[in-house]
């Protein structure tokens, strides 16, 4: 019975001789603080794992983007309505001069939107923070952003607001609002997917995106 | 790397059964060097073999007995000289642990608090300055395992031989890397204890230096045996011998 | 007693001039990053002490941390089960397939899974686990096992894996091109990720305080598997449990560091739940299993017990002298390297597997890079004894002619004029080697070593060198 295997297993270990716990280590040794702040440092750090990153002034942003966007064969940007930039993406696509990507939204759970899911060639999500050192984003899927947009498309773009930027992923952590209970899934990236399973060498976007476009909103 | 500790007026030398048994000459090159410097050096006969062997194959109780005979050999207060990092690493790291009654443990660790690798003694115990009288030499040195990892002392030696003037090491590619020596390693394996050797060899030539200096007899054991197998024209020597060698021009 | 052919696959490993190459020039690739992604040493042993500490922690805690994981998960929806056994594990896998009506996996990489020759016993029973990361997905094909904790197919060239492509997945042309083999893996397992009924994933840490699976990986199928099947099954040995989400960075840099010399994976991915109330997606079912398979002894031993702060980055892999000559097919177990000559005897056995901590020189290059201080050249030495010790019981150990010559030793090194009358007949007979095989075959390598002409003493006398 499975409960006789939890309590025979915690039995055993409890018959175990105790030792003196060791003491709490201290607080993480902090990196001192980059030089040109985190942005500069991030942006540095994003680079060195091939990520592309851009910066967007705040002003207009999602206009820019899309003029970013245009010329770099996309013919779509999936995005997912119910979130606070929606409505500044839907502005700026309707505002704008014609022309791909189109902007194309999320519809439904998964199961229904799996097929347009697997065809799109890019998506958009926001960071909820991201640390300079080690070089990461955190992303929080959640019920306004699915967590496969940040997968599934080969091209994964990324907004970054400035403010959100953490010098290291343990004051991330701490301060960027991850207390517990946690959501059903974050996830820290830190570049597009990538492989070095033959014979050491490099190649990008086998599975995961194989391009991260990341614009951090200043 | 001064050490504020006057210079002893004795030591005891702990030989170490390679030495006894295939290297006297390393044995008599460390005591010339020390005796040079105005120290004098004793022999404690009693002594044997410091029990690692029997220590690093699983066999405790061997090394026990091994480490209590050592124990009683080099009693007293004197400074315990030891070429060899891995016989001194035994008596410094392991003796302790090998004794549970608290009698034996203290005298063992004792004992650990006055044993000294010889590399170590040269550099911070007499401070010494050689004056190289040989000509001109390329060699390369070989960074035991527990010379490295264990005591310590690489940069002492690397500090006697940068001191020499007409010495020039060479560096080896792979120079912490394991000799493939390992005491029963080498018989339980032999394999790959020669493959080791091998590639530790061909490093060694790769740089073209004629002599491999090392600072335990295990390694320069393996290595020429090695050597001798193949032919090579290549040469292994002990760090005290190499000094001597060079201090008396030759 | 033991692995009689742990010798032959050795030597043969040796002969295999490829095999030596590639391990010596990854394995050197690996070392050589270590050191760039960690340049200020004294830094990294600050970092290591931290995840010494943490594990060291978490471990003195264990059976309190599991309970609280346990509360943790399962308030998190998440569904825990208790494994005693590989065995049990298995089945416990299988019946959540089969009770979802499951039949193809699509599997993330996991060293514990490989433990319990998981897939081999769900294809048994008629269900397909397809291997996900690119190199346990190569030796899968090649029906192999992995020859490295980290990078599974190190062992291939890519002419290898070119020929295994073209002729193990249909409608695949023969190509040697990197990117052109890497679209033909992505283009199968797509397909795979999409119509898999379940995925399974190891482990990395779980944190006990949040009730989180944390899964590193570069590739994104891990995510791939623990995100778009409507079923996550997660299996972890008991040990890899940690206390608290600030515990994760510190290991985290150790874990990437040490393991591939990457400051940190493409993704973390930490999971804290099935798919909640809203959420667009996700597995609507996450399992995890726990599984102990010999590991709550290894607890037991209060020196031994270090073994489990392991956090399997293949570090001490990487820096062994053997196992980068030998690569890890040739211990024939599932954890190869320095660990798993520390880990394997205690799961499986000194009968079968007491031979392993004597394939070492005990030269430390391990323990020197371990993220987490595990004291390898000590539970090395520790094993041999407990081999040893096994032997004088009777049971697998030392031979009887061994044991004879460690006790002959002893005598010798009690005994001052013995241990000398040795060496002077050493010196008579021209040679001390007892025809024995082993000495043999180390002789063949070996010129015999000469005995010194003069004893020592003697020469000492001779100089006025006192006896004390």
């Amino acid at each position: 019975m499975p409960e006789h295997a939890r309590d025979r297993i915690l039995a055993r270990l409890r018959r175990a001789p105790r030792e003196a716990q060791p003491p709490d280590d201290a607080a993480t040794p902090q990196a001192p603080a980059p030089g040109g702040g985190a942005a500069a440092a991030l942006e540095a750090a994003l680079a060195a794992m091939r990520a592309e990153v851009q910066r967007l002034p705040r002003e207009g942003w999602a206009g820019e983007l899309r003029e970013r966007l245009r010329g770099r064969g996309l013919s779509s940007l999936l995005y997912a309505r119910g979130t606070p930039w929606a409505p500044a993406l839907e502005e700026a696509w309707a505002a704008g001069p014609e022309g791909p990507p189109v902007l194309a939204a999320w519809e439904g759970t998964v199961e229904e939107f799996r097929d347009r899911l697997f065809a799109a060639d890019a998506a958009i999500t926001r960071a909820e923070a991201a640390a300079a050192d080690p070089g990461v984003l955190v992303l929080r899927p959640g019920p306004a952003e699915p967590r496969l947009l940040s997968l599934v498309p080969p091209v994964h773009v990324v907004l970054v607001p400035g403010e959100r930027i953490f010098g290291t992923l343990e004051e991330a952590l701490a301060g960027g609002g991850f207390a517990p209970p946690l959501p059903a899934n974050l996830v820290l990236v830190s570049g597009p997917s990538k492989t070095a399973d033959i014979e050491l060498t490099l190649a990008f976007g086998v599975h995961g995106p194989r391009e991260l476009l990341v614009f951090i909103l200043e | 790397m001064a050490d504020p500790s006057p210079k002893p007026a004795r030591v005891q030398l702990f030989a170490t059964c390679l030495v006894e048994a295939f290297f006297p000459e390393t044995a008599l090159a460390a005591v010339e060097l020390i005796e040079r410097e105005g120290v004098e050096v004793v022999f404690p006969a009693g002594q044997t073999c410091c029990g690692q062997p029997a220590y690093n194959a699983g066999h405790r109780n061997e090394a026990r007995a091994a480490a209590r005979r050592q124990l009683s050999a080099l009693a007293g207060d004197l400074p315990v000289v030891v070429p060899s990092a891995s016989c001194a690493g035994m008596m410094k790291h392991h003796y302790p642990r090998l004794f549970s009654d608290p009698a034996e443990r203290e005298a063992a660790e004792r004992l650990a608090h006055r044993v000294v690798e010889f590399g170590e003694f040269l550099v911070r115990g007499l401070g010494v300055r050689l004056r190289d009288a040989g000509p001109p030499l390329r060699v390369a040195w070989h960074s035991s395992c527990h010379a490295l990892r264990e005591m310590g002392v690489v940069p002492f030696a690397k500090a006697l031989l940068a001191g020499l003037a007409r010495v020039d090491v060479v560096p080896l590619r792979r120079e912490t890397e394991c000799c493939g020596f390992g005491g029963i390693f080498a018989v339980k394996h032999p394999a790959l204890s020669a493959a080791m050797a091998e590639d530790k060899l061909a490093d060694l030539a790769a740089t073209g230096a004629e002599r491999l200096i090392a600072g335990d007899c295990g390694c320069l054991l393996h290595l020429r045996g090695a050597i001798e197998a193949r032919g090579l024209p290549l040469r292994v020597q002990h760090l005290a011998e190499f000094l001597r060698e060079r201090v008396h021009g030759g | 007693m033991g692995d009689s052919g742990f010798e032959a696959r050795i030597e043969q490993a040796l002969a295999d001039a490829g095999l030596r190459r590639n391990f010596a020039s990854a394995m050197g690739s690996f070392a050589a990053r270590r050191l760039a992604v960690f340049p200020d040493a004294a830094a990294l042993e600050r970092l290591r002490e931290q995840g010494a500490a943490a594990r060291r922690r978490a471990l003195a805690r264990l059976p309190e941390l599991l309970e609280e994981l346990e509360r943790a998960l399962v308030g998190n929806g998440i569904h825990v089960h208790w494994a005693e056994t590989a065995a049990v594990g298995n089945r416990i896998v299988l019946e959540i397939l089969e009770a979802h009506g499951v039949r193809r996996v699509v599997k993330g990489k996991s060293m514990v899974s490989e433990e319990m020759h998981l897939n081999a016993f769900l294809a048994r029973h008629g269900i397909d686990a397809v291997e996900t990361d690119l190199g346990e997905f190569i030796i899968q094909l090649a029906g192999e096992t992995p020859s490295h904790i980290i990078v599974p197919a190190v062992h291939k060239n890519r002419a290898q894996i070119a020929r295994l492509f073209h002729e193990k997945i249909p409608g695949t042309p023969y190509t040697e091109e990197v990117a052109e083999l890497n679209a033909v893996a992505r283009r199968t397992l797509r397909r795979m990720f999409r119509e898999a009924g379940a995925g399974l994933s190891g482990v990395n840490f779980a944190v006990a305080a949040t009730g989180t699976l944390c899964l590193v990986e570069n590739e994104g199928n891990g995510r791939m598997c623990t995100g778009v099947p409507p079923l996550h099954i997660a299996v972890m040995g008991i040990e890899k449990v940690i206390e608290r989400l600030e515990d994760l960075p510190p290991l985290l840099r150790l874990l990437t560091g040490s393991a591939t010399g990457q400051r940190v994976t493409t993704y973390v991915n930490l999971i804290s739940g099935p798919r909640r109330a809203g959420d667009p997606d996700g597995p609507r079912e996450v399992h995890v299993v726990l599984l102990d398979n010999g590991r709550s002894a290894v607890y037991a031993d209060p020196e031994l017990r270090a073994t489990l702060q392991c956090i399997r980055c293949g570090c001490c892999l990487n820096h062994c002298p053997v196992y980068t000559r030998i690569g890890g097919h040739a211990y024939g177990t599932t954890y190869p390297g320095p660990i798993g000559k520390v880990l394997t005897p205690q799961l499986a056995g000194l009968e079968r597997a007491g031979g392993l901590p004597f394939a070492s020189t005990l030269c430390g290059a391990c323990e020197e890079v371990c993220p987490v201080k595990i004291p390898l050249t000590r539970l090395l030495r520790r094993l041999r004894e407990e081999t040893v010790q096994a032997g004088a019981a009777g049971g697998a150990g030392a031979g009887a002619i061994e044991r004879l010559a460690w006790r002959g030793y002893g005598l010798s090194a009690q005994h001052p004029r013995l241990y000398r009358l040795l060496f002077a007949c050493g010196r008579w007979l021209g040679g001390l080697m007892p025809p024995v095989a082993a000495l043999e075959r180390w002789g063949r390598a070996h010129a015999e070593p000469r005995f010194a002409r003069l004893s020592l003493r003697r020469l000492f006398r001779k100089r006025g060198i006192p006896d004390a």
